[in-house]
C-alpha cells in the first residue's frame, strides 16, 4: 500500500506539465463570470463604450486612403454582409504568406496590398476601431478558426506557449486559466482566458483594446518580458486561444472587468 | 469630433416620459494620474453637458474627474412637441461636441 | 523559555507578514511597483462636509425620498454605475430642481452636479463613476420647496490584478 502511494506522488510530480485542459462543455466565457452590471454595459448597444469604436470604424471602413484611393467598401461593399463569419476565424494562415495572421495584421496586409496605404499602428485608435466594426460583424456567431495540416504547427507553437512557465512568477497561462478559472486572484475571479470579445473595453484600461494588449498586461503581470506588438508568437498564440475557444460565440466588442 | 452615441426614440405620445441615453468617446483624464516621466499628467475632462428639448434645456450636468472616461447620462424628459432634441458638452481646452436627434410627437 | 534563536524567528516571521500585508493591500499588480507612484491628496470626510455644505448651506439633510443604486461590490472603481432616484411628482410647484453626488476618498470630493426641473417628468439619473477605494457614496437632492433629501451606500472596491505597466 505504502510502495503504491509512493508510486503514486512520485508520478503526480514527474508527470510531464500538461495541466488539465477544460472539457468543452464546460467552457465558460468571462462574460459568465462577470456582475449583472458589466454584463448589461455589454448587452445593451446603446450603452456599451465599445460601440463607439465600431461607430468610428464604420466610417473608416468607407474612407477613401492610401495612394489607390480605395475604401474598405469599394472592394468588401457592406461589411454586414462581407464581414459576416470573417472574424469568428481569425487568426487566419495567409497562403501567400505562409503562416496565419490576425485581424489586425490582415487588415494592415490589406491597406498595404491594396490600397497603397500605410499600416495602421498596432493599437491606434483607428486600427482599433476597423477591427471591432469587423468583429461585430460576427457577433453571436461560432468561432471556428481552420485546424488543417498547414494550421496545426501554429496551434501547436501556441499550445506550447500557453502550456510553458515563464517569467519571475515562473507561471504558465493554463496554470491559472485551466487549472484555476474561477478562484480569486487579488479579488477578482480568473476567467478561463477564451478570446471571444476582442478587441474589447476593459474596465481597467477605461478604453477599447486589443488581445495582444492583455496578453502582455498577462505577460508583464508574470514578470516576464513581452514580445513587441505584431510578434508572430502572439498570432501562434491567438491562434491556439481561438481554436481552444472554437464553438464559443463571438461577443465583440465584449466588456470586461 | 468626438464620436457620440444618442438614443433617443424616434415616435412618441404626448405626455408619455421618454428615456434618452448618451455616450460620448472622451478619455477624461482626471488630473491626479502620473504618466511616465513622473509628472502628472494634466486634467483633461468635459466639464458640461447640456439637453435641449426645441432649444429650451431640459437637463444639466457639471461633471467632474470623478466621472467614468467615455461619459454616458440616462435621463428622461416628458415628450411634449415634435422638433429636435439636441446635446452639447463642452471642457477643458476648448472641448466641445454637438448632437441633435429628432423626435415625432403625435 | 523563548531563546535568542526564537526571538528572531518571530521577528523575522512578523517582517514577512507585514511586507506580505503591504504587497496585498497594494493589490497584486501593484506590489510590482509600477502602479501606485504618488499617492494623490485624496478627499476627506471633513472635505465632503465642505463640499455638501457649499451646496446646502444651512439647510437640514433630510434622511428619504432619494434612492441612491450602487452595486455594493464594484469589479473595478474605474467605470462604477450609479443611479439616482427621487420621489417626486415632478410638476411644476413640487419638483427635484438639482441632484448632487459626493465622495470620501477620491482625490475631489465632488462626482457631479445634476439639474432638472418639471419637464423632466421622472427624476431619476444613470451614469457611470469612478471610486478611488472602498467608500461612501452620498447622494443629496433639492427640491423645488427648498428642501434637501440624502441617501448614502458603502461600496466595497476591488483592484483588478495583473495590471499593465504604465
Amino acid at each position: 500500500m505504502r510502495r503504491a502511494l509512493l508510486a503514486a506522488a512520485w508520478l503526480a510530480i514527474a508527470a510531464p506539465a500538461t495541466t488539465t485542459e477544460i472539457p468543452i462543455a464546460e467552457r465558460k466565457s468571462g462574460y459568465d463570470l462577470m456582475g449583472p452590471d458589466t454584463r448589461a454595459m455589454q448587452d445593451d448597444d446603446t450603452a456599451n463604450p465599445g460601440m463607439l469604436w465600431v461607430l468610428d470604424g464604420e466610417a473608416l471602413w468607407n474612407r477613401k486612403s492610401g495612394t489607390a484611393e480605395k475604401s474598405c467598401a469599394d472592394c468588401h461593399g457592406d461589411a454586414g454582409t462581407s464581414m459576416k463569419g470573417v472574424a469568428a476565424r481569425y487568426p487566419a494562415f495567409d497562403a501567400a504568406r505562409g503562416r496565419p495572421f490576425d485581424l489586425e495584421q490582415r487588415i494592415n496586409i490589406c491597406r498595404a496590398d491594396r490600397q497603397k496605404a500605410t499600416p495602421l499602428p498596432f493599437e491606434s485608435k483607428e486600427l482599433l476601431a476597423l477591427a471591432a466594426f469587423i468583429g461585430r460583424q460576427s457577433r453571436g456567431m461560432p468561432i471556428e478558426v481552420a485546424q488543417d495540416d498547414r494550421t496545426k504547427p501554429f496551434i501547436e507553437a501556441g499550445r506550447e506557449m500557453f502550456e510553458q512557465r515563464q517569467g519571475q512568477l515562473n507561471l504558465s497561462c493554463a496554470q491559472c486559466h485551466d487549472d484555476n478559472w474561477g478562484q480569486k486572484l487579488a479579488g477578482a475571479p480568473v476567467p478561463q482566458g477564451h478570446a471571444t470579445g476582442y478587441p474589447l473595453y476593459r474596465l481597467e484600461w477605461q478604453t477599447l483594446g486589443s488581445l495582444q494588449r492583455r496578453l502582455r498586461n498577462c505577460i508583464s503581470g508574470m514578470r516576464a518580458e513581452p514580445y513587441a506588438f505584431g510578434a508572430p508568437e502572439y498570432v501562434d498564440l491567438e491562434l491556439f486561444l481561438m481554436w481552444r475557444a472554437r464553438g464559443m460565440k463571438v461577443e465583440t466588442p465584449a466588456v470586461r472587468p | 469630433m468626438a464620436r457620440a452615441l444618442i438614443n433617443v426614440p424616434a415616435k412618441a405620445k404626448r405626455g408619455e416620459i421618454i428615456e434618452i441615453k448618451t455616450l460620448i468617446q472622451h478619455e477624461m483624464e482626471t488630473g491626479y494620474r502620473v504618466g511616465t516621466n513622473g509628472n502628472m499628467i494634466p486634467r483633461d475632462i468635459i466639464t458640461d453637458f447640456v439637453c435641449k428639448y426645441n432649444g429650451e434645456e431640459i437637463f444639466r450636468a457639471d461633471l467632474f474627474p470623478a466621472i467614468a472616461a467615455n461619459p454616458f447620462f440616462t435621463f428622461y424628459t416628458v415628450a411634449t412637441e415634435s422638433g429636435a432634441i439636441s446635446f452639447e458638452w463642452s471642457g477643458d481646452n476648448g472641448f466641445t461636441a454637438a448632437e441633435t436627434a429628432t423626435i415625432t410627437v403625435e | 523559555m523563548p531563546t535568542d534563536h526564537d526571538k528572531l524567528q518571530a521577528t523575522r516571521r512578523r517582517f514577512l507578514t507585514d511586507a506580505a500585508a503591504l504587497a496585498g493591500s497594494a493589490g497584486f499588480g501593484a506590489g510590482f511597483g509600477l502602479s501606485l507612484t504618488v499617492k494623490p491628496a485624496s478627499a476627506t470626510p471633513e472635505t465632503m462636509r465642505a463640499a455638501l455644505k457649499r451646496v446646502v448651506g444651512e439647510a437640514t439633510l433630510r434622511k428619504g425620498k432619494v434612492k441612491l443604486d450602487l452595486p455594493p461590490l464594484v469589479e473595478n472603481g474605474n467605470v462604477v454605475p450609479l443611479t439616482v432616484t427621487v420621489d417626486s411628482p415632478m410638476t411644476a410647484t413640487d419638483h427635484v430642481k438639482a441632484i448632487h453626488v459626493f465622495n470620501e476618498k477620491n482625490p475631489q470630493p465632488n462626482v457631479i452636479g445634476v439639474q432638472l426641473g418639471p419637464r423632466a417628468g421622472r427624476a431619476t439619473m444613470a451614469t457611470r463613476i469612478r471610486l478611488a477605494d472602498t467608500q461612501t457614496v452620498t447622494a443629496v437632492a433639492e427640491l423645488s420647496d427648498g428642501t434637501f433629501w440624502t441617501d448614502n451606500i458603502q461600496v466595497i472596491v476591488t483592484l483588478a490584478a495583473c495590471v499593465e505597466n504604465m
